[in-house]
């Protein structure tokens, strides 16, 4: 789309909408942002892509005020500015529509838009539905939409409540007197191509009266409705393209950087899988997010599944534990075929799960790590319906000393443990019973410093050497390929591809990436 | 293994129409009617009739009060003390045998208003303390019931004011005047709702109150408020039961917390917040009582109302929830 002819175009401008220079943000045991520098020119629409754990989500917080940079600056047209708040951020004209939609679902579309600065809507307390549906109808008519302003917002599709959060984020045109700047984070990963057709069109008419920042897995997205593209990595910005004529497999390399796979995967203590009937055998498995999910895994095998945010590799880990429901496929252990309708089957087929997060899911804070440990297995440290103090002890204990799991006591609440450590209990929950036949391992290094990731790896070859099958999702491509035996990608919720990954002859990550996005 | 490159799977939420939801209770209130009706001549009369309402006019503008806490996901179990205090208050402002006093409107104006204190003190405890509503208004009830025993002071005030008297017992078009306080309180308690941004936002609170905060509104205030307007209405439930029993007693309250609590949910709004309304709430009301009423006049033993409302009531609301159970749920 051209740019109107009174708007200078945006190559010749003089001053970028935003200018980020130099941020650094920590977070324990991980730099998030390491220096990131990013422009943003005047009507443009600039495409942020990177990996997950890039730092992508890190700096658009910081560009709304969510978080507060360590280090560096915010240019503003020109101006330092510094953002504490979103409405700190909104009074200078920056906006963002959220990833996970932040809009009030039991109001009317006209509400959610108005929200916060009612204007003459509302006065002195007392709601004018005639002027609030007039200015709703207003931002709406902006973007093009024909929403009626009225209707309740969980009545209206997705597609339609990202046109609602759209128009909500253009009411900051009426708080900064210059064009603003919307930041759109994975704005397409909730909807269907259709949708997304509609949604582009929508991007390209707002350049011709802001800036957009447009955030996106999907590559072919990025450079299907961006002018440019800046790639972030580890933290840092690592490259900036125009999208015209720019070659996918150029961003995917700048995107997976050099790094390749290295020692500390442990992957030259892996142990060669023999081709034994396998201990996994999943066939034909369909949930809501997923279809036709084959997958084998071998006693002693690891199994990587790799695939970008909304491709239903955590779905189908969820599965194999019972917590997702699913609609067809079946599922045998051994050979045998088994249902697992909730995680209490799952357990008693002698099934672990690691979740993602750690600290919700995984663990019980205040409680002490020899309970945290014997949460699942009860029968473990109990004689008879009680719980054996001494037999408990003992149990813990021995495998406090085996992981060699640094806490001050076995009653020290797991909370007041490092991250490391939390996670080799969580783990140890497992292992305590022995009857651990296959591990599902959600992100197991997720928040881990190198050295304590190290570890967790250490721990996994050792589980896979004694028989263990286990099925990894990995917090990177890297991680997959240093600790898998074979990997699966996934992309909308489908497996694509299955890639051999022995010791010797391991893919390289751009491989992968190809098939993900 | 190929690539495919198929439609992505939908992803979307399939939610159930939200009209078909709002129309349960209604729905249940006709049918028990209707079930009662035809099982009793003396339940269709229209004495009966004319008596469910007035009984229900108290607990209607508890539940007033508790709605507009309910629908921001806090809880609110100070009416009981609350009302405690308000009937003291009034019985000893307006004509009575304790003291000379003969205030009239003015001390029911000042009852309704120390409701009003009471509430701001829950929403004050809840948004600068932190302390849970659950605990704040527990406490806050227990404060009122303390002043109330202060007032009372051993000596019951037996009221002698001839309009406040009058409430309870005048009728006007064949209903009691307490009944038509009651109703104007819905009204107002619904154009609150629906027109004003307390209202509005105390609906949006309980929708996605981090929602509110990321678009830059400062939720405390609106809490406060909220807790301070259903305050009250407890203040002039305490002013209506005084009426009723021509006396203040400290037990003014007494029961009305959990009643009003149910009847809200019965109604159809939810306790976790954003969902239901006065309107519902009135239902609820209505519903709670005609079962009360029902029951006794098909003739089920009074030994077994108690359990046999109680079974109603958690199947009512077991009812309600369908439509948005779903695995693995957390529910407290």
């Amino acid at each position: 789309m051209s740019v109107p002819a009174e708007r200078e175009p945006a190559t010749s401008a003089p001053v970028p909408a935003l200018e980020v220079r130099g941020l650094v943000k920590h977070y324990p045991g991980v730099k998030a942002l390491d220096g990131v520098d990013l422009v943003v020119h005047q009507h443009e629409v600039l495409g942020l892509a990177g990996e997950n754990g890039a730092g992508k989500s890190t700096l658009l917080k910081a560009l709304v005020g969510l978080v507060t940079p360590d280090a560096g600056e915010i240019y503003v047209r020109g101006e330092p500015v510094k953002l504490r708040s979103v409405v700190e951020a909104a009074d200078h004209g920056i906006g963002m529509v959220f990833q996970e939609q932040s809009l009030v679902p039991n109001l009317t579309a006209a509400e959610n838009i108005l929200l916060g600065s009612e204007g003459g809507a509302v006065r002195r307390g007392v709601y004018r539905w005639d002027v609030m549906r007039r200015l709703a109808q207003e931002q709406l008519d902006k973007i093009g939409s024909k929403i009626d302003p009225l209707a309740r917002t969980d009545s209206l599709s997705f597609a339609d409540r990202q046109m609602v959060e759209i128009a909500k984020v253009l009411r900051i045109e009426q708080r900064s007197q210059h064009p603003p700047v919307i930041i759109l984070d994975e704005p397409t990963s909730v909807l269907e191509s259709k949708e997304i057709d509609t949604l582009f069109a929508q991007i390209r008419r707002l350049r011709e009266f802001a800036s957009v920042v447009f955030v996106s897995h999907r590559l072919d997205e990025v450079l299907d409705v961006c002018d440019r593209v800046t790639v972030l990595r580890g933290g840092q910005s690592v490259g900036e393209v125009a999208t015209a004529g720019a070659v996918p497999r150029e961003l995917h390399r700048m995107m997976i950087g050099s790094t390749g796979s290295d020692d500390h995967y442990h992957s030259n203590a892996a142990t060669p899988v023999g081709a034994a009937e396998p201990r996994l055998s999943v066939r034909g498995l369909s949930g809501a997010s997923f279809r036709d999910v084959d997958l084998d895994v071998a006693a002693g095998e690891v199994v990587a599944i790799v695939g970008v945010h909304g491709s239903g590799r955590e779905d189908v880990c969820r599965a194999l534990f019972g917590i997702e429901p699913t609609t067809a496929g079946e599922i045998r252990m051994d050979g045998k075929r088994i249902s697992l309708p909730n995680t209490r089957a799952a357990c008693a087929a002698g099934i672990g799960y690691v979740p993602a997060e750690r600290k919700t899911e995984g663990m019980v804070g205040p409680m002490s790590v020899a309970e945290n440990m014997t949460l699942t297995k009860q029968k473990a440290r109990c004689a008879g319906p009680f719980v054996a103090p001494a037999k408990q002890a003992g149990l813990v204990d021995r495998w406090i000393e085996r992981l060699s799991i640094r806490t001050p006591t076995r009653d020290t609440p797991i909370q007041r443990l490092s991250g490391g450590n939390q996670q080799k209990v969580v783990l140890a929950r497992w292992l305590v019973a022995g009857d651990i036949r296959l591990l599902l391992l959600d992100h197991p290094t997720r928040g881990l410093d190198i050295g304590a990731r190290s570890e967790v790896y250490r721990l996994m070859r050792e589980l896979a050497a004694s028989g263990v099958a286990t099925v990894l999702l990995a917090d990177s491509l890297e991680e997959a390929i240093g600790m898998a035996d074979r990997i699966l990608v996934m992309n909308d919720g489908r497996v694509v591809t299955e890639v051999a990954c022995p010791n010797g002859g391991k893919p390289s990550p751009l491989d992968l990436v190809k098939e993900m996005v | 293994m190929t690539v495919t490159t198929g439609a992505a799977v939908p992803r979307r939420i399939i939610r159930r129409g939200t009209a078909f939801r709002d129309a349960g209770p209604p729905v249940a209130l006709v049918v028990i009617f209707a079930v009662f009706a035809a099982l009793s001549p003396q339940f269709r009369s229209i004495a009966n009739v004319q008596n469910i309402v007035d009984a229900a006019a108290v607990l209607a503008v508890v539940t007033c009060g508790i709605t507009f806490v309910l629908m921001m996901g806090s809880i609110d179990l100070s009416s009981a003390g609350v009302m405690g205090a308000s009937a003291l208050t009034v019985s000893l402002l307006v004509a009575n045998n304790r003291n000379d006093n003969d205030l009239g409107l003015l001390g029911i104006a000042v009852a309704v208003a120390m409701g009003c204190a009471f509430g701001f003190l829950s929403g004050l405890a809840l948004v600068t303390l932190k302390v849970p509503s659950f605990m704040a208004t527990l406490g806050v009830s227990a404060i009122g019931l303390g002043v109330a025993t202060l007032m009372f002071a051993g000596v019951q005030p037996n009221i002698s004011d001839v309009m406040l008297k009058s409430w309870a017992i005048e009728r006007f078009l064949g209903l009691s005047y307490l009944t038509w306080i009651a109703a104007a309180c819905i009204l107002a308690g619904w154009l609150i709702q629906r027109y004003t941004r307390l209202g509005r936002y105390a609906y949006a609170i309980g929708g996605a109150e981090e929602v509110l905060t990321l678009s830059g509104v400062r939720v405390k205030p609106y809490k406060v408020a909220v807790f301070t307007l259903a305050g009250a209405f407890y203040g002039l439930a305490g002013v209506m039961v005084t009426s009723q029993l021509g006396a203040g007693l400290v037990q003014a309250g007494n029961g009305y917390d959990f009643s009003a609590i149910t009847a809200a949910v019965v109604g159809g709004t939810l306790l976790t917040g954003g969902r239901g309304g006065i309107l519902h709430s009135a239902v609820g009301v209505l519903l709670v009582m005609v079962l009360t009423n029902g029951l006794v006049q098909v003739g089920v033993s009074p030994y077994w109302q108690g359990g046999v409302e109680g079974l109603i009531v958690v199947a009512a609301v077991a009812a309600a929830v369908i439509p948005q159970r779903r695995r693995n749920q957390v529910v407290k």
